[in-house]
């Protein structure tokens, strides 16, 4: 087994794909791994499966022009292992630069490689409010997922809250597979788009994108589906599932409305779980409103070896996800020794310029999309950390003695099975807010492994040896 | 002015008990506590509340130990009442499961020899075959390999973070101050007392407590004291919570009140590395499996390491200071069984300026001594 | 909660949840099962036995979690359906297992 010059990608999405066959396009040993059964990612989820069908149509061109993305990682001669997961990375032995530890349904395996590349992608940003735990609240993009893996729409016309691009794609892919929509819940804060106007010029660069987005608009008004602007407020209730949705627009009166699904939103973030685990920096970006690793020109991160592509180096879409996969293969390349810094510099150029090109609407629309605050300072009753269900209340009042790490400590908030995914930003909002400083300034849990659940029987099948300080 | 008649330096286990102890007296106290990501074994600590094993060759620590134990339940209680709080704290004993015949005689023998000590009480730890230990503990599924245990009923376990929460609440409500991002870079002694300089400000008060745990070699050297301290890294692994199975906490193994599973722990000497390695996440899953093999499906929710804060013998290092009197510096890994006679007759000490008789075995002079003897 | 109008071409196979035989594709999400098959929920939690159904379906909210084949505390949102797989609902704090 020759590894020296292995590279393993992790997540198979847009950058990883694009990452993983220009690799190969170089003879470089490349293994693929993604916890889902099959490439796409969450954007071109079982893509492959969704051809010509009636679903896949609905799912528009966006999601259609992953074909070649898929086929190009098919075709690249790049090692695949679907449903695996990544559960450590550590400094290698003198057998590699990085041990993968990796989790399948038969066992847990470990892959030495020079390089590791990051392509996890994003998650949606957690946005508690009263009543997100009961059943009958779901993300838009596990619905979304629902509708590209299982061929699924609500059963009843269906409330969506929230703010962004993806429920209003979403919203026209339910309409167009004949779902029906009770009503959208627009979370976007009026003031929104008059402080957003200024980045509209440079946002024009990707007018194509931006022309995507008024179409979905224009759908879901000629379909007639009740839309309430500028909604500060929401709450979810019901006994054990969901009943009915109360809503609150900015100066406006309570309404509550019967549900029985509620899908919510509230954009994405980088996920930063891995990141955060292996010690990388990371920047508080305030224009995205999330942590991001501080990457170079590449994107290593600041563990050698390490590198980051695709949203989870920064929220960007598909195409800023694939042209920074390629940027990263190649930077790749030439820390392996197989581009000279000429080569890559060169070979990198277009890419380069199209990346720019690609994140043009970024300003516009993290503007457009700036989170409303109530996200980040729920009604005090809210179950913050949904695994130990924490409330705000709870949290606020432990606060004022020390860090995020140590209202964990104080609270159990990060301490259940999701380790910080779903309330980690919360609690470092609700922290920050109580010493009058900012998410970047107060800090993030510290993550720890394994970063995914593995059981003892399986650790104890591990024989590793101890890696040498 | 000074801020307080006693400053302690470290909101861990053992500053924060020591405050608290004070505080309880009347006396006026200020912590001053480091940055959220500090070394902080007080928040990678595992819980036990302990006796059983400890102590070889030292007796008077065995006799610290017991004290503290024996105290523990009313310390406990009125730390409850006055922080108004919740610690979930039990003293129903505690177990070290033998593996093997000769883990059995080998466990034996130790306690036996524990047993000859000056300062040994008399039956508190017995011998458990493994007909013993199942009749203990009918319900639980012990491994082939395990052949019994030793028993000690003054063993228990408590919650370490809602201890050191109480604490700090405690401390607050009787009148004192807890300050964290409070870094100390600098202890000058004067006629007034000790000043102490932090990155955010400055302190006086009468005496001076250094209790940073890893990090006090620094600091103690500023007060006159050259006291030997060493981090040793303890890895543990915690599982996602289970219904109730496990009543009693053994050393290395003991199902908290949430009924998540903990597991440790190893002993590395790796200098201030804070990292986990999956080769002992292998060897602690592994150890845990030969005494509870149904554990095996049982999913690891999170694998950490604290920086044990070792002295030479391992035994806690209480030192004050002759150079700069009413300087006092607090060491030692077992905090948390420690903690109520840290609260009591360590406060006590603290307040009158003096260690008192039972607790000078523990000065740092017993090292110097060793030292000198081996030269 | 969800229904399935454009079923794949999968073949159907059979699996039990909770006692009751559902139909499914074979390989499709177990979340996704579980999220059209009243009650739709996965579990009571094991802090209030509050009951939680799938929510992000992409493995970062640990609200799936539910016994398959005999092993608890399974994300159904990573787990493909296979014929003849048993799930149980889980109810809040899980047993040391048999």
């Amino acid at each position: 087994m020759s590894s020296r010059d292995d590279v393993v990608v992790v997540g198979a999405g847009p950058a990883g794909m694009a990452a993983a066959a220009r690799l190969r396009s170089m003879a470089i040993r490349v293994t693929l791994v993604d916890e889902q059964p099959a490439p796409g990612g969450q954007i071109w989820r079982n893509l492959e499966a969704n051809r010509n069908t009636a679903v896949g149509k609905a799912l528009g061109s966006d999601y259609a022009a992953g074909a070649a993305a898929v086929a190009a990682l098919r075709g690249s001669g790049c090692s695949l292992r679907f449903g695996t997961q990544v559960w450590q990375l550590e400094d290698g032995q003198s057998d590699a630069d990085w041990r993968v530890f990796l989790k399948t349904a038969e066992g847990l395996d470990m892959l030495p490689a020079s390089i590791v590349l990051l392509a996890g992608g994003a998650q949606e940003r957690p946005n508690p409010f009263p009543g997100w735990t009961l059943p009958g609240v779901v993300s838009v993009g596990a619905a979304q997922i629902l509708m590209k893996s299982a061929g699924q729409i609500p059963a009843e016309p269906v409330w969506v809250a929230g703010a962004g691009p993806l429920p209003l794609l979403y919203m026209t892919q339910l309409l167009a597979l004949g779902g029906k929509i009770a009503g959208y819940l627009d979370t976007t804060p009026r003031g929104n788009l008059v402080a957003a106007l200024p980045h509209l010029p440079r946002a024009l660069a990707a007018w194509r994108d931006l022309r995507k987005g008024i179409g979905w608009l224009k759908v879901l008004r000629r379909s007639a589906v009740p839309i309430v602007k500028d909604v500060a407020e929401i709450a979810a209730s019901g006994s054990d599932c969901l009943e009915t949705v109360t809503y609150r627009p900015r100066g406006g009166a309570a309404v509550t409305v019967p549900a029985r699904l509620l899908l919510v939103h509230e954009g994405v973030v980088p996920a930063i779980h891995v990141t955060m685990a292996m010690g990388c920096r990371h920047d508080w970006r305030d224009d995205q409103q999330c942590f991001a690793p501080s990457l170079d020109g590449w994107g290593e991160t600041s563990r050698a070896g390490l590198y980051v592509a695709g949203d989870g180096a920064g929220i960007g879409g598909a195409e800023a996800a694939r042209l920074r996969g390629e940027i990263a293969a190649l930077g790749i390349a030439r820390k392996l020794g197989k581009l000279s810094e000429a080569e890559a510099g060169q070979r990198a150029a277009p890419f380069r310029r199209a990346l720019k090109k690609a994140l043009a609407p970024r300003p516009f629309l993290d503007a457009l999309y700036r989170p409303r605050p109530e996200i980040f300072a729920p009604a005090g009753h809210t179950v913050v950390c949904r695994c130990e269900e924490v409330t705000a209340d709870q949290i606020c009042r432990a606060a004022g003695k020390g860090g995020p790490n140590q209202l964990k400590a104080f609270t159990r908030a990060g301490m259940g099975p999701c380790q910080g995914r779903q309330c980690g930003y919360t609690v470092s909002h609700l922290l920050a807010r109580s010493l009058n400083s900012s998410p970047g300034e107060v800090g993030f849990f510290h993550i720890r492994p394994p970063l995914k659940p593995v059981t003892l029987g399986e650790l104890a099948t591990l024989e590793v040896e101890e890696a040498t300080p | 002015m000074q801020n307080a008649e006693v400053v302690i330096v470290g909101a861990g286990i053992v500053g924060s008990a020591l405050a608290y102890g004070l505080a309880r007296t009347g006396c006026r106290v200020l912590v001053l506590d480091g940055e959220d990501l500090d070394f902080r074994a007080a928040r990678a600590n595992f819980g036990l509340v302990w006796v059983q094993g400890k102590g070889p060759g030292m007796p008077a620590y065995q006799h610290l130990t017991r004290d503290s134990s024996d105290l523990w339940p009313a310390f406990h209680a009125e730390l409850c009442e006055t922080a108004a709080t919740a610690v979930d704290y039990e003293r129903k004993g505690g177990l070290y499961f033998c593996i093997g015949e000769d883990g059995f005689e080998a466990r034996r023998q130790a306690l036996h020899r524990l047993h000859n000590q000056p300062a040994a009480a008399a039956d508190d730890c017995e011998m458990l075959d493994r007909r013993q230990l199942e009749g203990l503990m009918p319900a639980v599924p012990f491994g082939p390999e395990v052949t019994g245990a030793s028993y000690c009923w003054r063993d228990g376990h408590v919650n370490p973070l809602q201890l050191l929460q109480a604490l700090h609440r405690a401390t607050e409500k009787l009148g004192g101050a807890v300050l964290s991002g409070q870094t100390v870079t600098r202890i000058e002694a004067g006629t007034l007392g000790f000043q102490v300089t932090t990155a955010k400000g400055v302190f006086g008060a009468d005496r001076l407590v250094i209790a940073a745990g890893v990090a006090s070699g620094d600091l103690a050297r500023q007060v006159g004291l050259d006291v030997p301290v060493r981090p040793q890294r303890g890895q543990i692994l915690v599982t996602e919570r289970m219904a109730p199975w496990l009543p009693l906490p053994a050393s290395g193994l003991r199902q908290t009140s949430e009924g998540t599973i903990m597991i440790g722990a190893t002993q590395e000497e790796v200098g201030f590395d804070t990292g986990t390695t999956v080769e002992k996440a292998g060897f602690l899953a592994r150890k845990a499996l030969r005494v509870i093999p149904r554990l095996a499906e049982a999913r690891l929710v999170r694998q950490w390491s604290g920086l044990r804060v070792m002295t030479p013998d391992s035994y806690p290092l209480y030192a004050q200071s002759e150079s700069h009197p009413g300087a006092f510096v607090l060491l030692c890994h077992s905090g948390v069984t420690l903690a109520a006679a840290h609260a009591g007759v360590v406060a006590a000490a603290v307040a009158s300026g003096q260690l008192s008789e039972s607790l000078t075995s523990f000065h740092h002079r017993r090292f110097l001594k060793d030292v000198r003897q081996a030269v | 909660m969800f229904v399935r109008p454009f079923k794949s071409d999968a073949r159907t196979v059979s699996i039990v949840i909770d006692g009751e035989t559902v139909e499914a594709s074979d390989g499709e999400m177990l979340a996704a099962v579980l999220l059209r098959t009243p009650p739709f929920y996965a579990r009571k939690t094991p802090v209030s036995e509050s009951p939680r159904a799938p929510y992000c379906l992409m493995g970062v909210c640990f609200d799936c979690l539910a016994t398959v084949d005999g092993l608890a505390s399974v994300q159904t949102c990573l787990t493909p359906v296979r014929d003849g797989m048993t799930v149980e609902r889980q109810s809040g704090r899980r047993e040391l297992s048999k």
